[in-house]
């Protein structure tokens, strides 16, 4: 975090209490967020609240021991993070500091009252220019290149705040983040490290309409519930319902640019899992290691509670800075329900007027405040980039009509929804097809259309009416049993179990299935609407439907998906489904 | 030595207000001196240059106005020694065993700091607990934290037990004894004499207290003390666990008292409560209990955490059990239907879960075919469980011949892979066969999680045409 470069301190008070992370100050000249160092160990914070001569400071860190009488000091800036080359394949908490570095300086537990910088100031990058003395260069231009890890080229831009104008000078070659490498005509310098208030969003042209899917390789997602890059998405879900585990598959498998993957008020091993897992992982479209693609936040539910409602700000600051350069960015933020209770947590302490359920009365504010910073955007050095924003929320007692979920469900438009009863048979994802939707269905048509095939919307509907029959007649089958229903309904019925089997279904363990591609998604759904052509045939010319059902090859339907060499299997499957239903007639 | 103060002015519940002209610091420990003598201990809930809120471990009661407050200085420690072991301590950590005073080799705050999640090393390796619906199906891993969601009047306390006793990692039974040693650390947390005599008969018996460190608040110790006990517990067994290479579990019991002393904290402090008047931050406070479970790289030892909370009116969604699943790396749950029909263990598999299950087992861990077969078993139960609605409506004979399979499988999958009695120790290879001996009752086509390379070497060719013959 930015802080820890800037040294110089512009006013001092007085601890007049503490009570858990937050503290309360006197005699302290501050504006709203400016971040304070509290106490004897310079504790990092920020003023959340001023009355009268009465400073409210949310500390970042554990608060133990702090005393009244403590100076407190402040910096004179808004919370800020550190921008630049060496954020990705890095790990920070929810104030920007590096865990790895500060496990060198501290050991395997979290000390406190230490600091270091979010991005390393000492190492030097190459620095390859893109303008030369002379060019003209505004806000959000690109200044040069460095190849920032294996897969992504870093791009130096002019920042926001400049007022832009000529070159007088442009370096090539290694330096430290913090030297100048180009000089305008103004005295402006720019440096490849930069700082943004992580609460402001970074400035961009305009919004635009996303018309290209983020490709997930989970057929649930892809196949019936599509998020666009630049889409917003939710997963609510009681616990254990797969919110994380579908969070990491996005995080592997999307075929964005960069991932920011933010874990908040979650567990510590499943941060580890990611830290351990994403290097070895490839990414299936540039065949790099995945980790050098993405940049992790982790503030589990052990860490400060304040420094948890930063961590989404954090993470969705340094997704618009990759995204001014051009990219697809997604940002996973596992889990919001955290994060709001967080707020709710701050807000009890300063005794706020509560709203629902004890949030404050803000929550549905700052969660639309978040998602509006997602977004498909025309830059403004005139490229296009976008950010996904994906939302685990996790309702209390799995009830959606909570609060978080529903401030949520207002503003995303997927929606994603667990079922505990799924999970529990190990469906998995166990994401209720019933229940969820996608906004962006219609304006990613064209896409699919293009670029995988013609029919594919047609399939897609054809198997979203069998699974709307099926769950129409699953209420007649619970009060009469299944031989009771016409034999077309049988049939209807057992293809409905081949789409929720064979083609809903994913392991995400499974080293074939975990990732399938929309090629593959749409092969698997033909191969079952063939089975349901192919056995209303056989019906129609007067087969039995428990011979029909028993072919040898309807059970194949099941292991399309661990296939790699699909294409083959799904063609043979068809032929012999087609085969074993003639020896019947 | 530090000041007196006789300034109360408030006592409210376990809370008593007093007034200071010294700075006093966040969370530092208090001893309250009664007029006739007693010292109660607490710690600073809010501090201010005016005035502190003390919470009260040992109880208010007896405290007046004339008693006299002194500030230590520093936050609860616990003292620390590998000597613990054996020992048997009050919820607030002083010996109750009658043996010698504890002479510690360091004292450690028992507000433990966070692991940083880039010195944890994911957790691997399988324990065996000897129980198949632990075992076979929610795979205990060192370094987890797993509850058991049980109700009250249910065999919980048995089943902790049975784990306690039988836990142990198969590579190191035949290796070396080169290996960590195994401790238990057990914290009681308002549970009944009856419950506590029947755990300590229990370690007596097997020899376990040797390796055990009990710390006991029962039903009749003051409720506040509750909050203390489980960081006492966890701070022993970092302690034993990241710096003398045990692998400790921790069982901790009971976690719904626990969060009624955080509730009756809360509303002494006339906080604003959250659902059903449990404070707002009960998850962070929770996960600060629940996060000390973990492994670190580089160290030897683990700490497992087996925590038991009693569902109040068996709701999974009231918010102990909800929160503690919401941090917790799974859940194991007893359920009352199947303790009637008289199931041991009565686990309902259904809901229960291991979250680092599929990362421990398979291949090079256990046996290449535990995760295929556990899903199918679960996919199968689940079916079996739903069919036996409708049978209560429709009678067995409407269903077809797939569906009463099914049927017959979900009443032998709780009456011989469940139910194993207290006692008895299963093998995970024992485990396993029995449940491809259950699997193969139902026909092949049905086993669709099964990879079919194990299917071939697995499945029990005659199981489903004898069972298809005696149906006849
Ligand atoms: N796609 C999947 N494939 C296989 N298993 C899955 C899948 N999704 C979820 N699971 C199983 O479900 C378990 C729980 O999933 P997960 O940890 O994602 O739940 P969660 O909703 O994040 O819960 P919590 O709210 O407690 O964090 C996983 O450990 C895994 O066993
Ligand atoms: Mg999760």
């Amino acid at each position: 975090m930015s802080q820890a470069t800037a040294t110089e301190t512009t006013d001092e008070g007085v601890i007049e209490s503490v009570s858990g992370p937050v503290v309360t100050a006197t005699d302290l000249a501050a504006r709203m967020n400016d971040v304070v160092y509290v106490g004897n160990e310079g504790l990092m914070g920020e003023v959340i609240e001023i009355e009268g001569d009465i400073t409210t400071i949310q500390v970042y860190e554990e608060t133990s021991d702090v005393a009244p009488g403590e100076p407190v000091e402040n910096t004179g800036e808004p919370l800020s993070v550190d921008l630049g080359p060496g954020m990705l394949d890095s790990i920070y908490d929810g104030v920007q500091r590096p865990l790895d570095v500060l496990e060198e300086k501290m050991g395997a537990f979290l000390d406190r009252g230490v600091d270091a910088p979010g991005i390393d100031l000492e190492r030097t990058w190459e620095f390859n220019p893109e303008i030369e003395v002379g060019d003209e260069v505004a806000p959000g231009d690109v200044v040069g290149i460095v190849p920032e890890t294996e897969s992504i080229d870093h791009k130096v831009l002019v920042p926001p705040g400049y007022e832009g104008g000529e070159a007088v000078a442009v370096e090539d070659g290694a330096f430290a983040v913090d030297e100048t490498v180009v000089e305008l005509d103004t005295g402006e310098e720019i440096a490849m490290r930069q700082e943004w208030p992580v609460r402001e969003p970074r400035p961009t042209v305009e919004k635009e309409t996303p018309t290209t899917p983020l490709i997930s390789g989970q057929r649930i997602l892809d196949g019936l519930f599509p998020i666009a890059k630049g889409g917003t998405a939710a997963i609510p879900g009681p616990f254990g319902s797969g919110k994380t585990v579908t969070q990491h598959q996005l995080a592997k498998w999307a075929d964005a640019d960069i991932v920011v993957y933010v874990g908040c008020g979650e567990r510590g091993n499943e941060m580890t899992e990611v830290i351990e897992d994403f290097p070895e992982l490839e990414d299936p479209k540039t065949g790099k290691p995945l980790m050098s693609r993405t940049c992790l936040i982790a503030n589990t539910s052990n860490m400060p509670v304040a420094a948890r409602e930063s961590c989404v700000y954090t993470g969705i600051t340094i997704a618009e800075y990759y995204r001014d350069m051009g990219y697809d960015v997604a940002l996973m933020a596992d889990s919001t329900s955290r994060w709001a209770e967080a707020m709710r947590e701050i807000s009890s302490r300063l005794e706020e007027m509560p709203g629902e359920e004890g949030y404050p009365a803000y929550l549905a504010a700052r969660l639309s405040e978040f998602y509006e910073r997602a977004g498909k955007f025309q830059n403004l050095n005139g490229s296009e980039g976008s950010i996904s924003a994906i939302g685990a929320v996790s309702p209390p007692g799995g009830d959606f009509s909570e609060p978080v979920t529903q401030n949520t469900l207002r503003i995303v438009k997927c929606f994603w929804a667990l079922d505990a009863d799924l999970a529990e048979r190990r469906h998995f994802p166990s994401i209720n097809w019933n229940e969820s939707y996608s906004l962006y269905t219609d304006q990613l048509d064209p896409w699919w259309r293009e670029n995988v095939v013609e029919e594919y919307p047609e399939v897609r509907q054809w198997a979203v009416d069998v699974l709307d029959e099926e769950s129409e007649l699953q209420e007649i089958v619970q009060l009469v049993g299944k031989d009771a229903l016409p034999d077309d309904q049988q049939l209807t019925l057992e293809v409905a179990r081949y789409i929720r089997e064979g083609w809903l279904q994913q392991n995400a363990f499974h080293d074939v299935d975990t990732y399938c591609e929309p090629e593959k998604t749409y092969q698997m759904l033909t191969a079952i609407q063939h089975f349901n052509d192919e056995t209303a045939e056989a019906l129609e010319a007067g087969v039995p439907v428990e011979e029909i059902v028993d072919i040898e090859a309807a059970s194949k339907l099941n292991r399309m998906n661990t296939q790699e060499a699909y294409e083959q299997y799904i063609d043979d499957l068809k032929s012999e489904i087609t085969e074993q239903l003639q020896e019947l007639y | 030595m530090q000041k007196e103060y006789k300034t109360i002015t408030e006592i409210s519940g376990p809370l008593v207000f007093a007034e200071v002209d010294e700075p006093i610091g966040y969370d530092e420990m208090v001893e309250i001196r009664t007029p006739n003598g007693e010292t109660r201990r607490g710690q600073v809930l809010e501090s201010t240059s005016k005035f502190v809120a003390i919470q009260v471990f040992e109880g208010t009661s007896g405290i007046d106005r004339q008693s006299s407050v002194r500030f230590i200085g520093e936050t609860l420690q616990m003292p620390l020694t590998e000597e613990l072991l054996g020992r048997v301590l009050s919820g607030s950590g002083e010996p109750i065993d009658g043996g010698p005073e504890i002479e510690p080799d360091e004292e450690r705050p028992i507000v433990g700091a966070a692991i940083n999640p880039t010195a944890r090393e994911y957790p691997q390796e399988f324990i065996q607990t000897g129980v198949s619906a632990i075992d076979g199906m929610n795979t205990l891993i060192r370094g987890q934290k797993l509850p058991i969601f049980s109700g009250s009047g249910l065999p919980h306390n048995d089943l902790a037990l049975q784990i306690a006793r039988q836990a142990s990692v198969p590579e190191e039974d035949d290796e070396s004894e080169e290996g960590s040693e195994f401790a238990v650390i057990f914290g009681a947390m308002g549970i009944t004499q009856e419950e506590a005599n029947e755990f300590m008969d229990d370690f007596e018996r097997t020899g376990a207290l040797e390796r055990s460190v009990v710390f006991m608040n029962l039903a009749d110790d003051p409720a506040v003390e509750r909050t203390v006990t489980p960081r006492l517990a966890l701070t022993t067994a970092e302690y034993l666990a990241f710096e003398k290479d045990y692998h400790v579990l921790v069982i901790l019991t009971d976690m719904t008292n626990y969060c009624e002393a955080l509730r009756e904290i809360g509303a002494a402090r006339e906080e604003v409560p959250g659902r059903r008047g449990y404070p707002g931050y009960m998850y962070t406070d929770l996960a600060t209990l629940y996060e000390r479970a973990g492994r670190i790289e580089g160290r030897d030892g683990s700490v497992t955490q087996i925590p038991i909370l009693t569902m109040p009116g068996d709701d999974d969604t009231h918010p102990i059990p909800d929160l503690t699943g919401y941090i917790t790396e799974g859940q194991i749950y007893i359920d009352r239907d199947l303790n009637s029909q008289g199931i041991e263990p009565p686990v309902n598999v259904l809901p229960s879960l291991s979250r680092l299950m599929d990362d421990g087992i398979g291949e090079g861990f256990t046996r290449k075919d535990h995760g295929d077969t556990a899903n199918q078993l679960y996919a199968a139960y689940a079916e079996g469980e739903d069919l036996r609605d409708l049978v209560n409506i429709v009678g067995r004979e409407a269903l077809s011949e797939r569906d009463n399979k099914y049927l017959d499988f979900a009443d032998a999958f709780e009456e011989e892979y469940i139910q194993q009695g207290f006692e008895t120790n299963r093998g995970l290879e024992e485990t396993l066969d029995l449940g491809w001996e259950l699997l193969s009752r139902l026909p092949k086509e049905e086993l669709n999680r099964v990879d079919e390379e194990f299917i071939e070497e697995y499945y029990v060719e005659d199981e489903s045409e004898e069972l298809a013959q005696t149906a006849d």
